[in-house]
């Protein structure tokens, strides 16, 4: 009776252990070892994703690098995730694909130079639009004596 | 006739027609890059492909641009998939021979392609007279602005982008890019006459 217990409090114990050791087990799915994604690995991401998602894709129409599946678009991202893992800030990294590709590469423009135009355009003609209506309403509206007289 | 609705009329008008007309003589596909003028982003090569005579490199070594100081480059990104690389093929190799003795050095620049690729595409073109590298992850690439292939650049001897050419290069932007460069590296008593004159 006795030496059962024993024998079952083993095999309890050897399961647990090698239960264990299996779960600590860096994943290996590929072949390749990926350790395990630590906070900084997820701030890192968290953070590619935000530059990423500011870059224009060269290949694309419109998309950002985070969204484009392009080959060019994916070695950006990892060129980014590279620079933010060096420690350049998310603006040093704009700044390097700026120097590469011009302004052009930001999805959203700086606001300076000429680029304020294209800000301040499109405020400026829904102003005047408005303005505009403004000004035909009230005189459509306008009393037909009020305009005689 | 009501002159001053004439004259709101071809305010409001006139430039939206202007915007228009700009935007029709630009083509959208044309990127400005602003590496002309600007000092070559270094790079780090290894041959895939060696090219031949002169200008040949051995297959596994690897090509600096600290190496080719007091040389002209002339960078072309190309890869066996790109149609229009077909296009400059022959006139890059034939311009290659022709500056083979002065201070130039041709280099292909392999562009998101397997090496093996390469190589069969070079071997269908005929050979290529300059050596082909091959550019890991892009990076070199990436740091050229590139967005497409094919794209050529041409290095002054002083490491300046001297040229970007978007799309297939000829025989003539060559000679002319190239002897423009011959021109600024040959005092009076040139060493290195431009081959055009």
């Amino acid at each position: 009776m006795k030496y059962r217990y024993l024998t079952r409090a083993a095999a309890a114990g050897l399961v647990l252990f090698f239960g264990a050791r299996a779960f600590a087990q860096p994943p290996i799915t590929d072949g390749v070892y990926h350790p395990p994604a630590t906070a900084a690995d997820s701030a890192i991401e968290a953070q590619t994703t935000a530059v990423a998602s500011t870059l224009r894709c060269p290949v694309c129409q419109g998309e950002s690098i985070q969204d484009s599946p392009s080959e060019l678009s994916q070695q950006m991202r990892d060129l980014v995730r590279d620079k933010l893992k060096a420690g350049e800030s998310p603006d040093q990294i704009r700044a390097y694909f700026v120097s590469k590709y011009g302004e052009w590469i930001l999805l959203e423009p700086k606001m300076t130079g000429l680029n304020i135009a294209l800000y301040a355009l499109p405020v400026v003609l829904i102003a005047g639009g408005l303005v505009l209506i403004a000004f035909l309403v009230r005189r459509w509206t306008k009393p037909a004596e009020a305009e005689e007289g | 006739m009501n002159w001053k609705r004439v004259a709101i009329a071809l305010l409001a008008v006139v430039p939206v027609i202007a915007l228009f007309a700009f935007g029709f003589t630009r083509d959208p596909a044309q990127i400005p890059s602003p590496l002309p003028g600007k000092k070559a982003p270094p790079f780090n090569l290894a041959v895939v492909s060696p090219g031949e005579g002169l200008l040949a490199k051995s297959v596994g070594d690897t090509i600096r641009l600290p190496d080719l100081a007091g040389k002209i480059i002339v960078l072309n990104f190309f890869a066996s998939w790109c149609m229009p690389c077909r296009t400059e093929h022959a006139a890059l190799s034939s311009m290659a021979r022709y500056y083979a003795d002065k201070p130039i050095q041709f280099i292909g620049v392999l562009y998101n392609d397997e090496p093996a690729a390469g190589l069969r595409w070079i071997a269908e073109m005929g050979g290529m007279s300059y050596p082909a590298v091959t550019d890991v992850e892009s990076r070199t690439a990436i740091d050229y602005g590139l967005y497409g292939v094919p794209e050529t650049f041409i290095i002054d001897p002083h490491g300046t982008v001297a040229h970007k050419e978007l799309g297939p290069v000829t025989e003539e932007i060559l000679r002319r890019v190239v002897d423009s460069v011959l021109v600024t590296m040959a005092p009076a008593d040139s060493a290195f006459p431009a081959k055009g004159k």
